[in-house]
């Protein structure tokens, strides 16, 4: 930010800069500049913006009529999709929104992936990426419990038993996360009061994320460091609002059909019977948008080695950019990684399907074979990729492949790959 | 703009298989054709009378409907009773009110603005009553169901006689599509068990279509309104993203860059 001298024009507008910069911040992120090639797998930073925005304006309107009691809470949902005004919209925007909100955030970090946008300089953008990634879980997990339906008790009573499997306190811990002896009207308040505290952080963290992001500027579909401003380069704004803008708009249709047409087609029926700490649903699920993590989690036989599996999961990828010991960034140069990330893709469906069968027969080979090869492809492929891979010769600049510059035939080839 | 659907494709097509792998179903339900489906889908009203003289006449007597009130029988949307209509069907439940000024509860004819009333006094007694099995609460059965309407639609029509071999204990039946196939409801629906108003000839398939309807539209009382909602709000996003994309081709245009 740093780069930037802004004076505003109005007499007034220079006594307040001076004294508060906004008028400075706001240039700052008009004339920002953006690369101008990059393509749609980047506009999934607004949209997440947007779902974060969705959710905490539905969820506050929500939080008005919700009642979290263990007595109350089913009813109060019902009352919610019933007499309050537009309160199924609003409802049903917030539980779908928040599988929109996952959608968009897998987009987002397999973006990341895909052109190493976690590599030098970016590193703490990634890291705080990851730790929005885990409160959005936590948030997730939290909200599905609140309006106390079978999979919200027994999903809050497994996830929370999880915890029983550190040695010596594990008990003691679990017992102090119920606060009871069973997930019950304790559980649920505390629930509800994280449910709520948690979009605020994650607020915080995603200014910090954008913050961090505007020192370095954005990454683009080439990998190559560009210099800002130049004729590599647009003002974010009109050109990326506009392009973000329309993505956005684009999602929204998704979001809408969901939204209107199957607004209960992400969740799970038994969630719409009443909390039963007497029986047991025949099987017990999360989301869809947690499943691989699950798989990984059943599929070690022994409680804590797959509890501490599932976090190493999830913490291995802050570690991402000190294991991917490759230089080049963008994967459009890196023949050998592309094929093994689009295998790291497949995987990762896979491990989400199979965790949401049952943990047994072919389905739990399957989902080891696929948790083992989940750890490989970061442990294994990809610090040795970065020194036995031949990668293909990088552009200076992203003007040269976009007029077609460069004398190098194999760039001439890919550039389809990196044109918009 | 080629990538872009690809893109778009891509992440609908892996989203798409996501919700499929989510919403499988082993058995094949039976179905019909649901006016409540589609775009516009909306309840057929005379179904949702019918349902409901089915559910009063029949279900009512073991499964509770608490969520709806007498006052939703007469609301758009719904199977909308006229207001004098809806007071008659309310007027001629008993409701428990109270405590009145001498701290004694009394029985009243209902209100619209009353709670359907119940026909138990809690989960316990409904369980004595029906060899300790409860009969589920309908208001939101539909949705609590992996199968939705076509399962209950099913459900009721699945009644057979239990495959040889299968001993099944006394107030236990057998149904095709009930899971497990032991279910501790009798077989409820006969031809000819209620008489409709309206002349509908009251064949078993039509009385469960009729009262799954209505089961439909009490979980779902504004399915109506987010149908049309849902439309408008859709063709209005059609029309600005395509506004927005012209708009983003100008302003691109300035630069030598595609979008």
């Amino acid at each position: 930010m740093s780069d930037h001298e802004y004076t505003p024009k109005s007499k007034f507008g220079k006594w307040f800069n001076d004294r508060l910069p906004l008028l400075t911040l706001a240039s700052h992120l008009t004339d920002y500049p953006t690369p101008k090639n990059l393509n749609y797998w980047w506009t999934f930073g607004g949209i997440l913006t947007f779902c974060l925005i969705t959710q905490i304006v539905t969820g506050l309107v929500l939080a008005m009529h919700y009642i979290a009691h263990a007595d109350m809470a089913f009813d109060s949902v019902e009352h919610i999709m019933r007499n309050v005004n537009y309160g199924w919209l609003i409802r049903y925007i917030h539980a779908n929104g928040a599988s929109m909100f996952f959608l968009a955030v897998y987009i987002h970090i397999f973006r990341s992936l895909f052109y190493g946008s976690y590599k030098s300089p970016r590193e703490i953008i990634w890291i705080i990426g990851i730790i929005i990634y885990l409160l959005m879980m936590a948030a997730a997990f939290l909200g599905y419990v609140l309006p106390w339906g079978q999979m919200s008790f027994w999903g809050a009573t497994v996830i929370t038993n999880l915890f029983s499997a550190i040695p010596l306190v594990g008990e003691g811990i679990v017992t102090w996360l119920w606060g009871g002896y069973s997930v019950d009207n304790p559980t649920l308040t505390r629930f509800f009061t994280l449910h709520y505290l948690i979009p605020f952080l994650i607020l915080g963290l995603v200014v910090l994320h954008i913050w961090a992001l505007h020192v370095p500027g954005n990454n683009n579909p080439v990998g190559i460091d560009i210099k800002k401003p130049s004729k590599d380069t647009v003002p974010f704004h009109p050109y990326i609002v506009i392009k973000d803008g329309f993505a956005l708009l684009m999602f929204m249709i998704v979001f809408a059909f969901f939204v209107f047409y199957t607004p209960n087609i992400l969740g799970h029926a038994d969630n719409y019977i009443e909390a039963n700490p007497l029986v047991t649903p025949a099987h017990i699920v999360p989301e869809w948008y947690l499943l691989p993590f699950y798989a990984i989690l059943r599929s070690v036989p022994d409680k804590l080695l797959g509890v501490v599996a599932m976090l190493s999961a999830i913490l291995i990828l802050a570690a991402l950019p000190w294991l991917d010991t490759s230089k080049i960034r963008s994967a459009v140069f890196r023949p050998l990684y592309r094929q093994f990330y689009w295998i790291l893709v497949a995987d990762v469906l896979i491990l989400g399907y199979v965790g949401a069968m049952p943990a047994e027969g072919l389905y739990l080979l399957v989902a080891r074979v696929a948790t083992a090869y989940y750890f490989l492809h970061f442990l294994v492929v990809l610090p040795i990729l970065g020194y036995k891979e031949k990668t293909l010769p990088v552009p200076l600049s992203i003007t040269e492949p976009v007029l077609g510059g460069s004398p190098n035939l194999a760039l001439a080839k890919n550039k389809e790959n990196f044109k918009d | 703009m080629k990538n872009f659907l690809r893109i778009f494709l891509i992440t609908s097509l892996v989203f798409g298989i996501s919700v499929k792998s989510n919403s499988a179903e082993k058995i094949e339900y039976l179905t019909t054709d649901w006016s409540f489906k589609g775009l516009f889908g909306k309840f057929d009203r005379g179904a949702l009378q019918r349902g409901y003289q089915v559910y009063t006449e029949v279900c009512s007597s073991c499964h509770s409907m608490k969520y709806l009130s007498y006052r939703n029988l007469a609301e758009k949307g719904g199977p909308e009773f006229s207001i004098a209509e809806a007071k008659a069907i309310a007027a001629s439940f008993e409701v428990t009110d109270g405590p009145n000024d001498d701290g004694e509860m009394f029985t009243r004819p209902g209100k619209l603005s009353d709670k359907f009333v119940m026909p138990y006094d809690n989960i316990k007694a409904a369980q004595a009553a029906n060899g300790g099995a409860y009969p589920p609460d309908m208001s939101v059965l539909v949705k609590a169901r992996g199968g939705g309407v076509d399962y209950i639609y099913s459900l009721l029509q699945g009644y057979e006689d239990p495959p040889v071999g299968m001993s099944l204990d006394d107030g236990v039946y057998y149904n095709k599509y009930m899971y497990g196939n032991k279910i501790k409801m009798a077989n409820q629906l006969s031809d000819g068990l209620v008489e409709y108003g309206d002349g509908t000839t009251a064949s078993v398939e039509q009385m469960s279509k009729d009262v799954t309807t209505f089961l439909m539209w009490a979980a779902e009382p504004h399915l109506e309104s987010r149908h049309q909602m849902g439309f408008k709000a859709i063709v209005y996003l059609i029309i600005l993203t395509i506004l927005v994309y012209f708009s983003m081709k100008k302003i691109w245009s300035r630069v030598e860059s595609e979008v």
